[in-house]
């Protein structure tokens, strides 16, 4: 295994060195020491390595990753895996704010909890929480999927598009144009593998959906009172 | 029995300043229909702008440069402070950040050959990058917008530059919405959101908020780009001085100010012409922003908002701005408005020169649509020669401005080149008054 210590290594010889690995590289497993609360760690990954942080980030860690399995065994700050396009990122304890903004792909897992905002404007990532998330998760999200094996804060889903969210435990409210929906044969299929994926101990059955209405698609005056 | 009596004078009836034709017509369309007006086009009332502005030309204190023979330099270079590889353009005219989605595919293939052949950038929008402005745009610049709408690191990596939109001068503090009847499947697809659907763009970043924030954004992007191109951050003009100072803390290599006048953007009336300030009035604050921070010219300054002529080129650069950026100007270079489309203008209810609704998509010029026939209106070649030669003329202009004040270089052009027509304009330009040596507001002067 490759070791790269924060300590006494700059972050930017850190992303440049594991930003120029190809698919074809021998170095394939990769330890990160001393991230100490550092910034836009393993940023722009795009290579099919693992590479595990072994303590707590600051902002943006795995920020649009590519391909990379990347294993945080402490806690992350804000933004999580922004705009994530494929790949893996595991987060051993809880994720603050905005958790896979924007993510277009790959599975985002936080076994502890996640902050507000988490999937916010999300746009193909599966994200699953095996802890509660805060107000405002889902926000704006367009498509993918958020699971929540624990509890979700305030306005869960508010102004949803075609996302997929399933929460085990309670959803403090939901948000504008958010509603429950059947769970139907496929989405169990759905949940099934996500949970199995994130190693979360649940059952599909345990869980409600919850989706767009889709009443706020096309603006109608007469909605103005939902905005 | 008679209506009046013709021996007494009558009152001749008069409109009201007030309750304006325009404005009762408002008030009556929002009767009927009960939504607010939206539309494109920038703020239309009159406010201070270049137009209030006047160079006065070289004297016995100073002498010219002769035309067409002592060379006048037009090059800027921008984002010389963090950048490894710095934008290098031929002239200080840039083109603004209009989204495929916004415009037609053939609009933006025409911006890319416009710009490039002028030795100039142009910016993506809202919606990402397409291969059709990548491959004919020699320098372009990529907006990473609240939307990320079609955002990926690897047309990050691809891009000449990286603009970070905090806002437009068209409407600072909101959002946008892209109609259902302009999203067609490649649309949908680039945004991941179904077709035919409003497709609205965030006011503000999903995963940032201020300016402590921003710095950590702009880190990691420069991370994910291994501190390569310049990353831009534009702001719409409401408070310019902090709004510069904190996007020079944050890190920015270009900060890019965009006033009222700004056009390019799809909102309310309302939004559009009571927020925000005029260009005019944004550019002195934030110059002295960058002075106050020792980081004029090192920190380079774009200003956009109603540029129409090599006049406003020189304006804008003689009151500090590096380069400027335009929008509107460059859809008209391209055929937007143009009157031989005015029958179909007036069946959509308007006129040459007044047509706003570009949001809608039934654009006769082909510009603003998605529409595939009205689309196929614009041959991308022919429309990018025009605003190759557009760019030209303006650029000449500048030159001859310049000369004309005894400068070598547009960037040699400054305030005291400058005198004001109105008091506006000269308390807002910080350029005395035409005829004497005072402005509102001058240090020392009592006012």
């Amino acid at each position: 295994m490759q070791s790269i210590d924060l300590a006494t290594q700059p972050l930017r010889e850190l992303n440049s060195t594991l930003q120029a690995q190809s698919a074809q590289t021998n170095a394939t497993a990769w330890e990160i020491l001393n991230p100490r609360g550092a910034h836009a760690i393993a940023v722009g990954l795009d290579a099919p390595i693992e590479v595990t942080v072994r303590g707590v980030t600051g902002y943006y860690c795995a920020g649009m990753n590519k391909q990379a399995h990347i294993h945080v065994t402490g806690s992350v700050g804000p933004g999580v895996a922004e705009n994530m396009m494929s790949g893996a990122v595991i987060i051993d304890g809880d994720a603050s704010q905005y958790a896979g903004a924007t993510g277009r792909g790959g599975l985002l897992v936080i076994k502890g909890n996640a902050s507000s905002r988490c999937g916010i404007s999300m746009k193909g990532i599966d994200i699953v929480v095996h802890g509660n998330v805060g107000h405002m998760s889902a926000f704006m999200a367009q498509a993918g999927n958020l699971v929540v094996c624990g509890d979700a804060g305030d306005a869960l889903g508010d102004s949803i598009y075609e996302a997929r969210l399933f929460v085990r435990g309670s959803v403090r409210s939901l948000g504008a144009d958010c509603v429950e929906k059947e769970m139907r044969p496929e989405h169990l299929e759905i949940l099934r593998d996500l949970l199995d994926r994130a190693g979360a101990d649940a059952k599909p059955e345990e869980f409600r959906r919850y989706g767009s209405a889709r009443k706020l698609y096309n603006f109608d005056i007469d909605n103005a009172a939902a905005y | 029995m008679k209506d009046h009596d013709t021996r007494i004078p009558q009152t001749v009836p008069i409109q009201s300043a007030t309750f304006s034709n325009p404005i009762n017509a408002e008030i009556r369309r929002a009767a009927a229909t009960g939504i607010y007006d939206i539309r494109g086009g920038g703020a239309k009332r009159k406010v201070p702008h270049f137009d209030d502005l006047l160079f006065l030309g070289a004297s016995i204190s100073r002498y010219p440069l002769e035309g067409y023979r002592e060379k006048c330099d037009t090059r800027v270079t921008l984002g010389t402070r963090f950048a490894k590889k710095p934008i290098e353009l031929d002239i200080p005219v840039t083109i603004a950040g209009m989204s495929f989605g916004a415009l037609s595919a053939q609009a933006k293939e025409a911006l890319g050959r416009g710009a490039s052949a002028a030795g100039t950038s142009t910016t993506t929008g809202d919606g990402g990058m397409t291969p059709e402005e990548r491959g004919h745009s020699s320098k372009l610049v990529y907006q990473y917008l609240p939307s990320r709408y079609g955002m990926n690191p690897d047309d990050l990596r691809r891009a000449d530059a990286i603009e970070i939109v905090v806002g437009q001068g068209a409407k600072p503090g909101g959002g946008g919405m892209l109609l259902g009847q302009k999203i067609s499947d490649r649309v949908a697809e680039m945004r991941t959101l179904p077709k035919g659907i409003d497709q609205r763009s965030a006011c503000r970043h999903p995963d940032w908020t201020g300016p402590d924030d921003l710095e950590i954004k702009i880190l990691e992007l420069r991370e994910i780009t291994g501190w390569q191109v310049p990353i831009y951050v534009k702001v719409g003009g409401t408070r310019p001085y902090y709004d510069t100072a904190l996007a020079v803390k944050a890190g920015a290599d270009v900060v890019v100010l965009d006033g009222m006048q700004g056009g390019t953007a799809a909102t309310q009336d309302v939004f559009i012409e009571h927020v925000g300030l005029p260009t005019l009035a944004c550019i002195r604050p934030a110059v002295r922003a960058l002075q106050d921070l020792g980081m004029h010219r090192e920190v380079q300054l774009v200003v956009s908002g109603g540029i129409r002529t090599g006049a406003d080129v020189a304006k804008a650069l003689a009151l500090g701005a590096d380069a400027v950026a335009i929008g509107t100007a460059a859809l008209i270079a391209l055929g937007d408005n143009d009157p031989r489309w005015e029958s179909e203008y007036q069946k959509l209810g308007t006129t040459t020169g007044a047509y706003d609704d570009w949001h809608e998509g039934r654009d006769p010029a082909g510009i603003t649509t998605q529409d595939p026939d009205l689309a196929a209106r614009l041959d991308p070649v022919e429309a990018g020669r025009r605003l190759r030669n557009y760019l030209k003329v303006m650029t000449l202009e500048a030159q001859t401005i310049a000369r004309a004040c005894g400068h070598n270089h547009l960037h040699n052009l400054e305030p005291e080149d400058l005198c004001a027509l109105t008091m506006e304009a000269a308390a807002m330009a910080q350029v005395p008054l035409a005829g004497t040596d005072w402005y509102p507001g001058k240090p020392g002067s009592g006012y």
